[in-house]
């Protein structure tokens, strides 16, 4: 359980990370927390050449919200999402999952960006970022660029970020009036990865509708799933009991659960529904002022 | 504050080697270590300060629990020359002057520990946990160590001794000025 | 009434242990430094079941700071490539030719540091053969299976097999009885886990005097072990067991990286320490458990317990390494008539080899008693419900009288004392019985599932008795040594090993009771074979029956000798010194006494001509019979009917383990008990795959529980002293463990009852729960 050696960099300054990522071609890997990286280089599972040590780069641990957005930095621990309180207050699935990732001592060292731009299917914020329509910001050689969350995540840690690209923030848009949200992770302890989690996000309109419904999944296919047919099942409708049920059904078949020692995969599918269900109904219960 | 210069010596450096500077317990260290280096063995091997333990290699037990600038981390997922710079605070930094931390008290006095082996960690956090919340209900001092993992004690003394310390910090500072 | 002894039998004095582990002073295997000491490192075969064509070493012999690499061939040339077990099976240190499971020790890699070493075993070049791999002990036994052992000249799988018990009786019995169930139990494969995993450090110095620093709950054994072994002088072998970071069982066997360790420091001639990672600890240490169990019993039609019976096969992996006494090779399992009276009762157990690690380790119970106690009260709760009974008044009914002790099992087991009804009914006190079933009946009317459990278990433990009980013939006695000094302070040394359990406070409180000195004055020392008594060590909940007897039998044997000098000092005929009020007393002349501190000072200063000067003695205690610790728990559990999730909404455990030393100390071994019973019950699991993959080999999947999980305890006691203990004590360590999986799975089934369920093996998971809820909504 040691890792072979490597090359290691504290850069001040996301240019120079960024150039000495470059120049590894590949090589080198971004530490930011490094709670599932080391863990992976101490069983040899990855032996990057280099270290990237973004720590010491500043301005890169931020929550702000301004007119249009929530922005994350990169560098943000994910224990910060539980104890924030424009996050408790107005983007409660980012405060329930900050609450839920591995355990609270993993949680004061591991970072949102890592947790976004690692690719694992079990790590819990992907699917809140799916949910909520996010934008994550790419620093690279060639500058920064923008990448929708929805169209971020190819494979099990296969993502679009680029070999020479930092992630640096997550931007999500501003929850407007009527707005709740909510993200539900069953696990059979804590530190455990989802046996399956939902993250919902959406508004009550004045007329009782539900508007701009985002369901995202944990855990329950090769990467954070979003469940577009679900999700726009619900837009328009009350949120009866029926509705609900419905956009669990839905939301059930975009999983693609594999069997393990959480379950098999029907048992699997079928938590996806239940937990749609009930998460669905906790994020309409906090739209309309609940806790 | 006590400086204490170590290095390896004829080791040269190079892109695998790195000097750090930590301080630890209150004492300035300097130390030329490998990259690869966890911080838990440069604490117990390079140290010797013997604490802080290992229980798992995944990050899920906690034995190994340290604080960084205060803030809980497991010492076995972070390398050594991630803490450069930083203060790390140990089980070994607790007592002071001959005083035990309320906390170490707690563990004592509420039969919080019996094999000994999760408690350098599990204590480390109770300082960190009371540091953030002064007076946790028993639900947040559960919440609060489960990234600890303890074998022998099924957990109800030692949220007894989170409480007897919660109390005792939370006494007046009694006698003299 | 006497002043109490400061310190004495019965206090909740705090722990003085805890002097050095709250400020991270204790000095576990792994904080042992010596000068020039290298580190040994393990290669581990990805194979469950495979032919090794070669081994390289050069690559990693170029590794820098890798000094050697040893392999089964290495070993085999000195003789140590096999080693014996406790069973008399054999188990490989290094494979010369065949890996047998996943994970199992290929080859050792030494370096200057745990860096190097890792870098070494990573460098090692191994050409595996693959061969068909055996994992279910059901098709191990079919023929045509591949013989795992034909090292051993075997034509099959089976190891043994064993019976106790009237078979031709049982099947009569059970034919008469007017109602029969039927249930198979599994109960998987689990694993201790204690947070600090196995290691040693071994040195040898210029007199060739091998000293090991390693994590044994049994140093003298090991020591005896070590000299059989390896040809060694027994007294050029020195055993410490320094502080243990938790045993449960798990560090009673000699497992493979101790004696490559040995083997590495005498070929390099510098001391060599080998501490295992955790994946190494989960993956090739022993196991507990994996019994797969078919028991029968039979009632009368108004409730009358007849007659049971259990057939068992036992999955062992490779070899049968388990830590039992030899002469009992599925341990206690004959415990099994449990807290009832049956007239008649058939136990027979076969054993199977399998791709597997070995083992059969206790996981915090006397040998093979948590199988026997959650069968028999699975079964209970079971005949209870067919029987529309309620299962607390079905046990009132069923229970071995009070006055029934000592009572003779059928299967041959003689209880010292009880009162199981006390038990109970203090239990379902605390927890509001009556008003919890009638909750449950309106929560039934809503279509809510909440279930109530009970595990009325009755232990076995305190091994044991010379005539039955021994492991490679070394009698099971245990062992004390105490000696005071001329100011009235005490060093007693002992043959047991604590690892958590708090043998130097509650020792000390034995001795302060028996000789009248405070505990504080009392040191207590056991773990290093050169210092203390020979003692067969701790595990099996046997350290209070049996070294904490010696203690005070050797206190006893003291204060035989202190009553002469006393009488010296008082002037006065030893006839006429009784031992009173912790003091001794001139008979009728309380005032004329003499403490033992003045008796102690008077054994090297003033003793009376002709007797020996000194006042110390040894004691070998061998117990006249087993101790029989018992409790009743209920649990209270909600059930989550769409997830399969069980909420523990109360647990109620009350124990009777005799006279209590230290309650504080024996509240705290209960907590950590219930929750080694509530761990496997619920999450605890090490699954296989067809190929043999160990599918928790990480604490990722081997789900250890936090502090959020675990039940919040809530605990009681009787006091039911045991009769032929020197001080009428039980033991405790392991009670609830064995206890509290029936009482959990029992609630579980109960809330479960509308869907008809009898049984879900353990761990419940919430997929195994959601199934069974399912498997019967379909219907």
């Amino acid at each position: 359980m040691y890792p072979p050696n490597f090359e290691y960099y504290a850069p001040t300054t996301l240019d120079e990370a960024i150039g000495l990522l470059d120049q590894h071609q590949g090589e080198a890997k971004v530490l930011a927390g490094g709670q599932s990286l080391i863990g992976m280089m101490k069983l040899r599972l990855a032996q990057p050449a280099a270290l990237v040590d973004i720590n010491r780069i500043p301005d890169l641990s931020y929550v702000r919200e301004d007119a249009s957005a929530l922005a994350i930095g990169a560098l943000t621990r994910t224990a910060e999402l539980g104890r924030s309180d424009v996050i408790r207050a107005r983007y409660a699935i980012l405060a329930d999952a900050g609450r839920e990732i591995a355990d609270p001592t993993v949680r004061n060292w591991g970072t949102v960006g890592g947790n976004l731009s690692h690719g694992d299917p079990g790590n819990d914020l992907p699917a809140c970022m799916l949910a909520l329509n996010a934008e994550y910001v790419a620093q690279g050689p060639k500058g920064r660029r923008t990448i929708p969350a929805r169209k971020f995540y190819q494979d099990s840690f296969v993502t679009a970020l680029g070999p020479s690209e930092v992630l640096v923030e997550a931007r999500v848009p501003r929850a407007g009036p009527g707005s709740g949200s909510a993200y539900s992770k069953m696990e059979r302890k804590v530190g455990d990865y989802a046996t399956a989690a939902v993250g919902v996000r959406l508004a009550v309109a004045k007329s009782g509708a539900i508007e701009g419904a985002g369901i995202g999944l944990t855990n329950v296919g090769p990467t954070a799933i979003y469940a577009a047919a679900a999700s726009d099942f619900l837009n328009g409708k009350t949120g009866s009991a029926a509705d609900l049920e419905k956009a669990g059904e839905l939301a059930a078949s975009a999983s693609a659960p594999v069997a393990d020692n959480r379950g098999p995969v029907e048992f699997k599918r079928d938590m996806v529904r239940v937990w749609t269900r009930r998460t669905v109904a906790h994020a309409i219960a906090r739209a309309k002022g609940g806790a | 504050m006590a400086i204490d210069v170590e290095e390896v010596t004829g080791s040269t450096p190079s892109t695998t080697t790195r000097t750090i500077h930590v301080t630890v317990n209150g004492v300035a260290h300097r130390s030329t270590i490998q990259n690869r280096m966890l911080l838990v063995h440069y604490l117990r091997e390079r140290l010797r300060l013997t604490g802080t333990h290992i229980g798992c290699d995944t990050a899920h037990c906690g034995a190994c629990t340290v604080l960084v600038d205060g803030t809980p981390v497991k010492s076995c997922n972070l390398f050594a020359v991630q803490v450069d710079g930083r203060k790390v605070d140990t089980v070994e930094g607790l007592e002071k002057g001959g005083k035990l931390h309320p906390v170490q008290e707690g563990f004592h006095l509420e039969h919080g520990l019996q094999c000994g082996y999760c408690t350098p960690g599990m204590m480390m956090a109770s300082v960190a946990l009371l540091a953030r919340n002064p007076n946790p209900t028993e639900e947040e001092i559960r919440r609060g160590l489960s990234g600890n993992l303890c074998r022998c004690t099924g957990y109800v003394n030692i949220v007894k001794a989170v409480q007897h310390a919660a109390k005792k910090m939370q006494e007046p500072a009694k006698g003299g000025a | 009434m006497a002043e109490a002894i400061a310190g004495g039998i019965g206090q909740s004095i705090p722990r003085k242990e805890d002097a050095r582990f709250i400020r991270g002073k204790g000095n576990y295997v792994d904080d042992v430094d010596l000068p020039g000491m290298l580190f040994l490192d393990l290669v581990r075969s990805p194979y469950a079941h495979a032919k090794i064509t070669a081994i390289r070493k050069e690559k990693a012999l170029a590794v820098p700071g890798v000094l050697a690499v040893i392999t089964g061939a290495d070993l085999a040339a000195a003789k140590l490539a096999w080693m014996p077990t406790l069973m008399s099976d054999t188990q490989m240190v290094l494979p010369t030719d065949t890996v047998m499971f996943q994970g199992q020790e290929v080859a050792g890699v030494v370096g200057v540091d745990r860096y190097a070493a890792a870098d070494g075993v990573a460098a090692v070049e191994v050409d595996y053969e693959p061969l068909p791999v055996v994992i279910d002990p059901f098709k191990a036994l079919e023929p045509g299976a591949p013989v795992l052992r034909p090292d051993k000249k075997k034509t099959d799988n089976h190891i043994w097999h064993w019976e106790v018990g009237d078979k031709a009786e049982t099947e009569k019995a059970l034919k008469n009885s007017a109602v029969v169930i039927t249930e198979k139990l599994y109960i998987p494969r689990i694993h201790v886990s204690s947070i600090e995993t196995c290691g040693c450090v071994a040195q040898v110095d210029a007199m060739g005097k091998l000293t090991v620093w390693m994590t044994t709950q049994a140093p003298h054994a090991i020591r005896t072990v070590f000299a059989l072994v390896s040809g060694l002088p027994e007294q050029n072998i020195r055993v410490i067991s320094p502080d243990i970071g938790g045993g449960f069982g798990g560090k009673v066997p000699v497992y493979p990286g101790y004696v490559i360790a040995v083997v590495a420091a005498l070929t390099t001639g510098k001391p060599v320490k080998w501490i295992e990672d955790r994946t190494g600890n989960l993956t090739s240490d022993s196991f507990a458990r994996d019994y797969h169990i078919e028991a029968e019993m039979g009632a009368t039609k108004d409730g009358k317990l007849t007659a049971l019976r259990v057939k068992t096969l036992a999955d062992h992996g490779y070899t049968d390494a388990a830590a039992n006494p030899s002469k009992f090779p599925a341990g206690l399992f004959h415990i099994i008539t449990g807290s009832y009276p049956f007239a008649a009762a058939f136990v027979e157990v076969d054993a199977a080899y399998t791709n597997k690690p070995p083992g059969g380790i206790a996981y915090r119970c006397s040998f093979r008693v948590t199988e026997a106690a959650y069968t028999i009260e699975r079964l209970v709760e079971n005949m209870a419900h067919r029987l529309q009974i309620d299962p607390a008044e079905f046990r009132m009914r069923n229970f071995i009288r009070p006055d029934a002790f000592p009572f003779k099992s059928v299967l041959g087991w003689t209880y010292d004392s009880g009162n199981y009804g006390g038990a109970l009914k203090k239990a379902m006190e605390m927890i509001g019985y009556a008003d919890l079933r009638k909750e449950q009946a309106e929560k039934r009317k809503r279509g809510e599932l909440m279930g109530i459990g009970i595990s009325s278990f009755t232990e076995i433990v305190g091994a044991g008795p010379s005539q039955t009980f021994d492991i490679l013939g070394i009698k099971m006695f245990d062992s004390a040594e105490v000696r005071i000094h001329p100011t009235g302070k005490v060093i007693a040394r002992l043959g047991t090993k604590s690892q958590g359990q708090g043998h130097e406070t509650t020792y000390a409180q034995i001795l302060a009771e028996e000789l009248g000195l405070p505990a504080d004055a009392i040191n207590i020392e056991e773990g290093d074979t050169d210092t203390a008594p020979y003692g067969l060590g701790t595990y099996a909940s046997r350290s209070t029956p049996t070294s904490g007897a010696a203690a005070a039998m050797a206190a006893r044997k003291i204060r035989e000798k202190a009553a002469k000098i006393a009488a010296h000092l008082l002037e006065v005929s030893p006839d006429d010194i009784e031992w009173k009020d912790h003091k001794f007393q001139v008979k009728g002349v309380p005032e004329k006494s003499k403490t033992m501190a003045d008796v102690a000072f008077a054994a090297y200063t003033n003793f009376p001509k002709g007797m020996e000067a000194g006042l110390e003695a040894t004691d070998y205690y061998d117990p006249p019979n087993m101790t029989y610790p018992f409790g009743s728990y209920i649990c209270a559990v909600d059930v989550d009917k769409e997830t399969g999730q069980v909420k523990i909404r109360r647990f109620v455990a009350v124990d009777d383990c005799g006279v209590i030393i230290n309650p504080t100390i024996v509240d705290g071994q209960i907590h950590g008990g219930l929750t080694m019973g509530f761990a496997p019950a619920m999450l605890e699991e090490i699954p296989y795959d067809a190929d043999g993959n160990n599918r928790a080999g990480s604490f990722l999947e081997y789900l250890l529980p936090t502090a959020v999980e675990t039940p919040k305890w809530e605990t009681g006691k009787t006091v039911t002293p045991s009769p032929h203990h020197p001080f009428g004590a039980k033991g405790v360590g392991e009670s609830a463990t064995v206890g509290a999986p029936a009482a959990i799975v029992n609630a579980v089934l109960d809330a479960l009852e509308p869907y008809g369920v009898t049984n879900i093996d353990i761990p419940l998971s919430p997929h195994k729960v959601w199934k069974a809820i399912h498997a019967k909504d379909a219907k």
